[in-house]
């Protein structure tokens, strides 16, 4: 076995070591009824050759996005991401080193999650971020966890126009932590009212939101202040806060938010990498890590996880999330990516993915029977078909076009939002592919 | 004395202590923040001019400057190249954290997550363009379900705390089914930290339990605890001694017989995959984590990925999404809707961490059913073998054989004026990562070593005699070298308590200098 360096010599020297005759004396704390003697029913060690040849037909059985014109968003974005960001994570000393327990031999870690942290405060345009979470969904249920725990009340108001996933994670949280969510219905193309009292601890939005639309939050921020209510923001695209006014210039408590469209490849949905940010007076109350600077033992500048008596290794159940592990390595893709695009580069990404959506939104839209939902989008939108979307899809797939997300894959009890399908286009959207698509749609409609 | 070694010692300050020119040490580089390496307008990304078009913001435009650093990428090549060698890594060297399982990450693994037609999907493709990605997740579940022995697995949590969140919630929705709102679970006191939080989160209240004298769950305590409101006992197996817990099936007819869930926590599973079961131990729900087990890399704090194991009676309450086999593909079952109608819906984003899944499979197919067991056998071998090696230096905190991990405590450094953290930076300064430090928390200063099986024999003899020499010179009353300890690492020993006290989480730009006054 390639992985194991023992060698049977070895393996009887040492156990000649330690005294023992056989391995199985080592395992004799096992009781005899849960002893397996043989072997489980699995296959036996593969070489290389083999394990990539089996993997890679498994592979070849997926349409890859980049094969085929494609256009689908709903949270995750295909971004290019340049070849000096997977080979820089892919340096042994970032990819296998453990949390940085022992800051001496971690500081490049560290450093590397203190400028991640200034990415992810600059770009929301809040004052602290920490230093990751799973992704944006657990990201946005740790938010309403946090507004909870600040404001001792008992009510989350949840946007119609909120990521069905981000809903759905920070309704089962809420099942079993008690507090109380209302999610109101999605209701694409209107404002909606959000009522806001003096039990509501946060209301939660998404700018853009799961519809494209974009909206200036600042009016709603000052309602929820009034009544002591927090804002949690939630930002599924995060390369829209390149052409996007942020939202702590709008008034936002708390930032949650999905990093994956920077540095990260779509990976069928994981591992993606959660953004976490807040107004530097909660710090306190924030989940998962903080990396923090300070100074050594000979004044020199460096860094160490800090504040970690608000987590659970340290304050077990009273800690402010269990969460331990969380996305370094994603995180890392993402603070390379940024550091490559700098100001004008992400300036510019986000202008070209805003162009390719306009572009892509004027074409669909002059197609017989399709109408545009929206007022504003950055780089997805919303269109009404004359049939319903989810037949658009496969239809379209039979084609070889990966035309969007039907809003009834995430509403199918919703009659209303049967003919609505969700469309994006980013920076790798290429106008030939455009033309096909609306030549394809024309042909799928007609 | 060679004339080499004689012109050293005419010098001292070649012996390493003056400062250099430029701050650099050799190899070791010192390398500012990016913000701090500003060109501005400059980016390492070369992208066309966006064509013209009309604005569909709505008057939502972002015009004030974001603040972030221009840089081509050279210069990022270069800063992150420095960083990363600040970084130990198990690649670098033995990383015998405990209960972490720091084991070799094949690079195969990392090779076939990066295949286009696992990489490059999206989550919300169509089925029929994704039926590779269900036919991995599908085997992977197979290969979980057969080493465990348990009947349904559930792979969207995202880490192992967050299974530990899946299962606890899954045995609260089980329960609360059948009419029955138990409010406590009971914890060791060894457990992991993540265990209590976990069960808090879920709105339970946290009951410890002692450990008995040979580190074992005081069996007798436990009983005395079960009741008729206990919803679950959380326990490590083996747990976080490094022990096996031997009345681990006396525990579970305990748990059982009071009503109660038996939830285990997984995170060392590495000492039995392949030889113990942990369906056969009476265990309900079981969390794994691949990114210990299975070698998917730690990345310096994840992603990991943390599937569960869940008995039948637990299985109607797996969360979204579900696999289920059609007549002649596979389908994703995304709503709370026929055999998935009792889920306890969505813990995250889409359907889990395919990434991680695919280096998952890689590695059990590259073992096979053979290798892990080998896995198992070496973990404990190596383990026992470092114990043999250490126990007449350090203080072994429970005598006999260790499972995957072996717990000593400070014991032996009584009176030296030396503690296990200084110990652990000596260490540092010898070329090693430190073993976990003060966890678990039932012996006083705790050194638990976990070398996992990708150490060879060679490797474990140098740390061995390494330690040895460490704990003849604790004893020795050398006490100042482990207090200025570690001397050779990038920054010496940083200061926690000030980084705390006055948080500094971010870099903001210098106060431009006033003017002076006339």
């Amino acid at each position: 076995m390639r992985y194991l360096p023992l060698t049977p010599a070895d393996r009887a020297e040492m156990l000649a070591s330690i005294g023992v005759t056989s391995i199985d004396d080592l395992f004799a704390d096992v009781p005899p009824a849960a002893r397996r003697a043989g072997l489980v029913d699995l296959p036996l060690a593969q070489g290389e050759i083999e394990v990539e040849r089996a993997l890679s037909r498994m592979a070849a059985k997926n349409t890859a996005a980049g094969a085929v014109p494609f256009f689908i968003g709903g949270g995750a974005y295909r971004h290019h991401v340049p070849a000096a960001v997977d080979h820089l994570i892919q340096r042994g000393e970032f990819l296998t080193s453990y949390t940085p327990y022992q800051p001496e031999l971690a500081q490049g870690t560290l450093q590397a999650l203190f400028e991640f942290q200034t990415q992810v405060a600059l770009l929301t345009g809040m004052e602290v971020a920490n230093a990751s979470l799973y992704d944006g969904a657990t990201a946005c249920a740790e938010a309403v966890a946090m507004a909870h725990r600040i404001t001792r009340r008992g009510k989350t108001m949840l946007s119609g126009g909120l990521h069905p996933h981000y809903r759905e994670v920070c309704e089962t949280y809420a099942q079993f932590s008690g507090v109380e969510v209302v999610a109101l219905d999605p209701a694409p193309g209107a404002v909606e009212n959000i009522d806001i009292d003096s039990d509501t601890a946060c209301v939660v939005v998404q700018n853009p939101d799961f519809f494209g639309e974009l909206r200036d939050l600042s009016a709603l921020a000052a309602r929820c202040h009034q009544q002591g209510t927090l804002l949690v923001v939630a930002v599924t695209e995060i390369v829209s806060l390149g052409a996007v006014k942020p939202p702590g210039a709008m008034g936002a408590d708390i930032v949650a938010a999905e990093g994956q469209g920077i540095g990260n490849a779509l990976n069928f949905g994981g591992p993606y990498v959660g953004l976490f940010a807040a107004r530097e007076q909660h710090v306190r109350q924030m989940p998962g890590r903080l990396a923090g600077q300070t100074v050594d033992a000979d004044g020199k500048r460096g860094w160490v996880l800090t504040l970690s008596t608000r987590e659970q290794h340290i304050r077990r159940e009273k800690a402010t999330s269990n969460i331990c592990t969380n996305s370094g390595l994603c995180a890392l893709a993402f603070t390379i990516h940024l550091a490559l695009l700098g100001e004008a580069g992400f300036a510019r990404l986000a202008r070209l993915n805003h162009a390719a959506a306009c572009n892509l939104a004027d074409r669909l839209a002059a197609v017989p029977g399709v109408r545009l939902v929206n007022d504003s989008f950055f780089n997805e939108f919303a269109l009404r078909l004359p049939i319903p979307a989810a037949d658009v899809v496969a239809a379209l797939a039979a084609k070889g076009v990966l035309g969007g997300v039907a809003a009834s894959r995430f509403y199918p009890e919703r009659d209303d939002l049967a003919d609505l399908l969700l469309v994006t286009a980013t920076e790798t959207t290429a106008d030939e592919d455009i033309d096909i698509y609306a030549k394809t749609l024309a042909e799928v409609l007609r | 004395m060679t004339g080499w070694s004689q012109a050293l010692g005419a010098h001292p300050a070649a012996a390493g202590d003056a400062p250099t020119l430029s701050g650099n040490r050799g190899l070791q580089l010192e390398e500012p923040l990016i913000f701090e390496q500003d060109s501005p307008g400059h980016s390492g990304v070369d992208l066309p001019p966006p064509p013209a078009h009309k604005s569909r913001l709505d008057g939502l435009e972002r015009h004030e400057v974001i603040g972030l650093p221009g840089l081509s990428e050279p210069q990022v090549v270069r800063h992150f190249t420095r960083l990363s060698q600040k970084n130990y890594a198990i690649d670098s060297g033995l990383y015998p954290l405990g209960s972490c399982t720091m084991k070799h990450n094949p690079r195969l693994n990392e090779k076939m997550a990066r295949l286009p037609g696992f990489a490059d999907i999206h989550p919300l493709q169509p089925i029929s363009t994704i039926q590779g990605a269900l036919e991995l997740i599908d085997t992977l579940t197979h290969w979980l379900k057969t080493l465990t022995g348990m009947p349904a697995v559930a792979l969207s949590p995202a880490a192992g705390a967050h299974g530990e969140l899946c299962g606890m919630m899954t045995i609260r929705a089980a329960l609360t089914a059948q009419g029955d709102a138990r409010q406590r679970i009971l914890v060791p006191e060894s457990a992991h930290g993540t265990n209590p939080a976990t069960a808090a989160a879920c709105g339970y209240a946290i009951d410890a339990i002692p450990n008995n004298a040979r580190g074992r769950v005081d069996l007798a305590a436990l009983k005395a605890k079960l009741g008729s409101d206990v919803a679950a006992l959380m326990l490590t197996n083996p747990n976080t001694c490094g022990l096996f817990e031997d009345e681990v099936l006396e525990i579970a007819a305990a748990v059982h017989a009071a009503g109660a869930f038996f939830y285990c926590d997984g995170a060392n599973f590495n000492a039995i995959v392949g030889r113990v079961r942990p369906a056969d131990l009476g265990i309900d729900a079981l969390h794994l984590n691949l990114h210990k087990t299975f070698s998917t890399p730690h990345g310096g704090g994840g992603p990991g990925s943390g599937p569960v194991a869940l008995a039948l009676a637990l299985a109607p309450h797996a969360p979204l999404p579900w696999i289920v086999h059609g007549d002649n593909d596979l389908a994703l079952v995304e709503h709370a809707e026929g055999a998935a109608e009792d889920t306890i819906g969505r813990l995250k984003g889409f359907h889990g961490q395919m990434g991680m899944f695919v280096r998952a499979l890689s590695y059990m197919m590259s073992h096979g059913a053979d290798g892990l067991r080998q896995v198992a056998e070496d973990a404990v071998l190596n383990a026992n073998y470092l114990r043999v090696r250490l126990s007449d230096a350090l203080s072994q905190s429970y005598p006999g054989t260790c499972m995957h991990e072996v717990l000593f405590d400070d014991r032996f450094l009584k009176d030296t004026g030396i503690t296990t953290l200084d110990f652990a930076k000596a260490l540092i300064d010898e070329g090693f990562h430190p073993m976990t430090m003060y966890f678990p928390l039932v012996v006083h200063g705790a050194l638990l070593i976990e070398p996992t099986e990708t150490e060879s024999k060679a490797s474990l003899d140098q740390f061995a005699d390494t330690i040895n020499g460490l704990a003849a010179r604790a004893k020795s009353g050398d006490v100042a070298s482990f207090h200025a300890a570690p001397r050779f690492t990038p920054r010496r020993r940083l200061d926690e308590t000030g980084a705390a006290r006055k948080p500094l989480l971010r870099w903001r730009p210098e106060e431009p200098q006033k003017e002076a006054a006339e």
